[in-house]
């Protein structure tokens, strides 16, 4: 007997829902409840010693989140997810299951700024040190790789958009260097892209962007592939040790290949702290239902827009993969074949105040620092998120004084192009 | 038949006929993956016998411990082998031993022996290899989609509660997609 494997269309609705047990509600309920009532002392104890599967109280695990981590493992192709307060708390939590103070771990410098922030200072505060790595020079990984090493870490499509990571070639390296390979999948989604297909063993992502895809709710999640044997060389010892907190348990030998998703909920979320409210898994989930429906207007609207804005007169480059001629067109092709998402920078030839007129102007764009919202978003780095760097280092982090962002959102393209010729007009 | 991977319904028809099971190898240390699987199936209503030699005379989770299968004062719908590959062989042969034999032999996680499952099968017994009772319990019920699971299970039927926090095996499910990553690693030959 054949059981039929269904769609990403079909497991983006479907996935992790059911029809709610006691009332029949077919829509996923929001169990805004901080604590779950236990049968008896012995329920207590199995439930607290992870013996039994359930809930006890939202800061670990909550039915409606619950069923938000079971979609988007299911859409990832992992073996279970976490889902958290932010795709932020997602990284603190997945690095404070790998590292102890003084270890290392290579990421990609093409990185959303907020996440070389975080590696560079808050990080490096819990003593978990980055070491930079350049995606257009893969042997730069090779070479960064130290016995201290713990995680590699990039992105699928790099916020500001333009840069595709060679993810076979990075997960490569992590598999010479014994060490899991991270990507933060946000900015393409599963619906574009898959890395576990391509070597990953954790994904992250911040569900506040596509996923969710309103601009309604802040988010994040874990995704383990349950492709990393934590046992083999000994060095993560919050899977491979007992672990004191829970009676000498020993996580991967207890839980197989979803310990580390374990791992990060009942070592790491509940120490931490940074839960999910259940309102918010409720919005996301709702927005997930569409993914793949905006996925490809996305990406179509923001083709169209490349290709309109690339022939602009005062437009000196745009940095699109989805644009055939783009340095990372065939990246795109190869990681992303149904589009290239929907985030991109170019430049224009009047500088800084040619951006700052442009934000100014437009009226359909909405002046912000997000991305992957049904609405079109535009930001000027220079004026605003890098403000504060020197010209140097605004144009090293992709963000001179000529450079303009846009998320391009799911209107009519014809209005968002006419918005952006009208903002780019005398 | 192929062990590579089980239908559902196979999975679920195994768990829903069988009531007696005896865990080959079961740990009474609390912090053993035995012991929780041993305790699981039976707060999910399984009778559950402990075997091992070691602590034969003793007792876990409050049911007594037995050396071997054929000291066994009852007949047994499943043996559960929590043992090495290697010694899946001889747990067959002392199962077939039994009067009445057993009508499944279930093979834990990591632990497949092709060899063993054929005298198995050819003696008429269905067999389960390189997976975990407690786990696929979870799975077909949907309870371990409160850990953040995926079940890859979906169905659009109500499911059927059974106690507090606990689900019932008779739900109706379509498949819900793979994980060729967990299954890569559920046979150890994918994990690096
Ligand atoms: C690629 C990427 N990763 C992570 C984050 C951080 O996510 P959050 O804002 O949900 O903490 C962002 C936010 O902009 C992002 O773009």
């Amino acid at each position: 007997m054949t059981e039929r494997i269904p769609g990403f269309s079909t497991l983006a609705v479907h996935a992790g829902a059911q029809p709610d047990p006691t009332t029949g509600a077919r829509a996923t309920p929001i169990y805004q409840t901080t604590s779950y009532v236990f049968e008896s002392v012995d329920h207590a104890a199995s439930l607290f010693g992870l013996q039994t599967f359930g809930n006890i109280y939202t800061r670990i695990g909550n039915p409606t989140n619950a069923v938000l981590e079971e979609r988007v493992a299911a859409l990832e192709g992992g073996t279970a997810g976490l889902a958290v307060a932010s795709g932020h708390a997602a990284q603190v939590l997945v690095f404070h299951c790998l590292m102890q103070p003084g270890d290392e771990f290579v990421a990609s410098k093409k990185l959303y700024g907020g996440s070389i922030n975080q590696f560079n200072h808050a990080f490096k505060n819990f003593g978990w040190n980055v070491v930079w790595a350049d995606p257009d020079d893969i042997s730069s990984f090779e070479r960064a790789i130290s016995p201290k090493t713990k995680a590699i870490f990039t992105e699928s499509i790099a916020n500001p958009g333009g840069v595709i990571t060679d993810m076979d070639a990075v997960a490569q390296v992590a598999k010479r260097a014994g060490v899991p390979y991270i990507v933060d999948n946000t900015l393409a989604s599963p619906y574009l892209c898959r890395p576990f297909e391509h070597g990953a063993d954790i994904i992250v992502h911040s569900l506040t962007k596509f996923l969710g895809g309103h601009g309604n709710s802040i988010g994040g999640m874990i995704v383990d592939g349950g492709t990393f044997n934590w046992s083999r060389e000994r060095r993560y010892p919050m899977l491979c040790e007992p672990r004191p907190e829970y009676h000498g348990i020993v996580l991967h030998e207890t839980f197989g290949n979803f310990a580390f998703a374990i791992a990060c909920r009942v070592l790491a979320l509940r120490d931490i702290g940074s839960a999910l409210s259940p309102f918010n898994a409720f919005l996301i989930l709702t927005g997930i239902e569409t993914l793949p429906l905006r996925m490809r207007k996305h990406c179509d609207n923001t083709l169209t827009v490349a290709q309109w804005i690339s022939n602009h007169p005062k437009v000196a480059w745009v940095s699109y993969p989805g644009l055939p001629g783009d340095r990372f067109h065939n990246l795109a092709k190869k990681y992303c074949p149904n589009g290239a998402g929907a985030v991109f920078t170019f430049g224009l030839k009047g500088g800084y105040d040619a951006g700052v007129k442009l934000v100014s102007n437009v009226k359909l764009f909405s002046h912000l620092a997000n991305i992957g919202d049904t609405r079109s978003l535009i930001i000027h780095p220079a004026s605003t998120t890098h403000r504060q760097l020197s010209d140097a280092q605004k144009t090293a982090a992709g963000a001179g004084p000529d450079v303009v962002r846009l998320s391009i959102g799911i209107e009519d393209h014809e209005d968002i192009i006419a918005d952006l010729e009208e903002g780019l007009a005398d | 038949m192929n062990h590579d991977s089980y239908s559902d319904s196979y999975i679920r028809g195994i768990l829903n006929t069988v009531k007696t099971i005896a865990m080959v190898g079961a740990s009474e240390k609390q912090n053993r993956p035995s012991y929780f699987a041993f305790k699981y199936l039976l707060e999910r209503g399984y009778r559950m016998i402990p075997i091992n030699p070691g602590h034969a005379g003793e007792t876990m989770v409050g049911q007594p411990i037995y050396a071997r299968l054929a000291d066994i004062p009852e007949p047994v719908d499943m043996v559960d082998i929590f043992r090495g590959s290697q010694y899946a062989l001889p747990i067959v042969q002392e199962a077939l031993a039994l009067k009445p034999p057993p009508s499944v032999i279930w093979m834990q996680l990591g632990v497949r022996n092709d060899e063993a499952a054929a005298l198995a099968e050819a003696n008429g017994m269905k067999v389960v290899m390189n997976r975990c009772p407690k786990i696929e319990y979870g799975r077909l019920s949907s309870e371990i989609a409160w850990m953040g699971v995926n079940t890859r299970t979906i169905s659009a039927r109500k499911a059927t509660i059974g106690g507090v926090q606990r689900m019932s095996l008779n739900r109706v499910t379509a498949p819900g997609g793979a994980t060729a990553a967990s299954d890569r690693v559920q046979r150890g030959d994918g994990g690096h």
